[in-house]
């Protein structure tokens, strides 16, 4: 399969370029780790911990903006005579699905390290932690394949990239974000299953629609 | 499902491919329309003299303010109708490029806007009446909301190029995905969540609670067809101006 083939190549050329300006992963999960910082002085100074509703609307708004700034510079880093030289070489398709795979790990890898750090400071009212992880993971998934187009979008205008990639996606990921703190909701009450079942289905379909929707829409966008 | 609930989703579904063929039909006829638009003024005047003067059924709470379905409801709907128009036209941009389909998906996306700024409106004073705020935490009113919000960043997003082929392609795209990834959630997602104040929890959307009477759905009815033949001559004339501007700017 040559998309497969390109898919990999891309893909571990994101990884290296990422190693080779570590400073921006650093910044990344700096900015993560300060934010969580920041709501653990706020909180402390009432005295220990939020309650498990502001510690989840909390979480979720932390990751939210982590996400933002983790893909915004995805397409904004690379040149336009960068972005004609991959053209040349593969399809728009292998673009599109390396960089939102790209996209969706690094998003775990801050959901997950958010997490852990968030827990640290701010106390784990979490009763269910199999389905609050699982949630939180599509999350990240759901984030990368939303955001991986509408950066690209953003990319395209110039200038004011990561504010209109803000104004841009955040109306999108409304009821995305309102899926998964309902699900996160359930999992911090250690609510059943049977409770979350159809919110979890709806964002993996919604997952499926964003990620075929970006697969259709992107050599469009990669023409100009 | 019931055999009923699968032939409505399925009438729904062809109604609304009618509309949205219809809808661009009427948009972009170039003779002047005597018949439809006559029709549009006799169906709003006649639904909206009728549907303030009826006998309507005394609910407990709506009491009388059950009269604004005749205008709340259809003005959603209207607003669905030519936003799909409008993603429709900005299908066909990516198809085949033209000005012409650009300016035709912007000014249905600005119909779309200002019917839901109606709904909107209608819906919050209805609120204020009827549950004593203007605004509640409701799934509907935050898809509402959200709607409005993907629109707005639709004409930012628009206003921040300065090639007019890469602003009418972008745009495009962003019109595309951001109705797939989040219009259908705004009727999902009311349906997941729990009991609600706003009618229509269960089911069609709109009007469960007042199926009772069967006079009302005689107003409502064309009140709907009325306000969506609104809302697209509306976009003919807003995307005839638009035309006009554009031929006088080249000259």
């Amino acid at each position: 399969m040559p998309l497969l083939r390109d898919i990999s190549t891309l893909l571990a050329k994101d990884f290296r370029l990422e190693w080779r300006q570590r400073a921006a992963l650093g910044g990344l999960l700096l900015y993560v780790g300060s934010t969580v910082f920041v709501c653990f002085l706020s909180f402390s100074l009432r005295g220990g911990t939020p309650p498990p509703p502001a510690w989840n609307a909390l979480l979720w708004v932390i990751l939210l903006f982590a996400a933002i700034n983790a893909v915004a510079k995805g397409f904004m880093q690379e040149s336009p005579g960068q972005r004609l030289y991959y053209y040349t070489l593969v399809r728009p398709q292998a673009v599109i699905l390396a960089k939102m795979l790209y996209n969706a790990l690094l998003l775990t890898v801050v959901a997950l390290l958010g997490l852990f750090l968030y827990t640290i400071f701010l106390g784990n009212p979490i009763q269910n932690p199999g389905l609050f992880v699982a949630n939180l993971l599509l999350g990240a998934v759901g984030f990368a394949t939303t955001l991986t187009l509408v950066s690209g979008i953003a990319a395209k205008a110039g200038g004011n990239g990561a504010t209109l990639m803000a104004v841009l996606g955040f109306p999108i990921m409304v009821p995305m974000l309102l899926l998964l703190i309902k699900v996160s909701k359930n999992a911090l009450d250690g609510l059943d299953w049977s409770v979350s079942q159809s919110a979890v289905l709806t964002l993996v379909a919604l997952n499926m629609i964003v990620g075929a929707t970006s697969y259709l829409l992107f050599p469009f966008l990669w023409r100009g | 499902m019931s055999t009923a609930a699968i032939v409505g989703s399925i009438s729904g579904v062809a109604m609304t491919v009618v509309g949205v063929w219809g809808g661009q039909y009427l948009i972009e006829q170039r003779t002047s329309g005597v018949v439809w638009k006559g029709i549009t003024v006799l169906l709003l005047i006649g639904a909206s003299a009728v549907g303030l003067l009826i006998a309507v059924p005394r609910l407990p709470i709506v009491n009388e303010s059950i009269r604004n379905l005749f205008f709340h409801v259809p003005m959603w709907f209207s607003m669905i109708m030519v936003l799909l128009v409008s993603v429709w036209y900005s299908i066909r941009y990516l198809r085949e490029p033209s000005e012409r389909l650009d300016v035709l998906a912007h000014e249905s996306a600005k119909s779309g806007i200002v019917l839901g700024l109606l709904g909107l409106a209608t819906g919050s004073l209805w609120a204020r009446f009827t549950w004593g705020a203007w605004w509640t935490p409701d799934p509907r009113l935050n898809g509402a909301a959200v709607a409005m919000l993907i629109y707005g960043a639709y004409l930012v997003l628009r206003g921040s190029f300065r090639d007019e082929q890469q602003r009418a392609r972008v745009s495009a795209i962003y019109n595309i995905f951001a109705f797939a990834a989040a219009i259908p959630l705004l009727f999902v997602l009311p349906r997941l969540s729990g009991p609600s104040l706003h009618p229509g929890q269960t089911g069609n959307p709109g009007f469960n609670q007042y199926d009772l009477d069967n006079t009302m759905r005689q107003v409502f009815y064309p009140a709907v067809i009325g306000w969506i033949l609104f809302a697209f001559w509306l976009t003919q004339v807003s995307s005839r101006f638009a035309f006009l501007k554009l031929k006088h700017d080249e000259n």
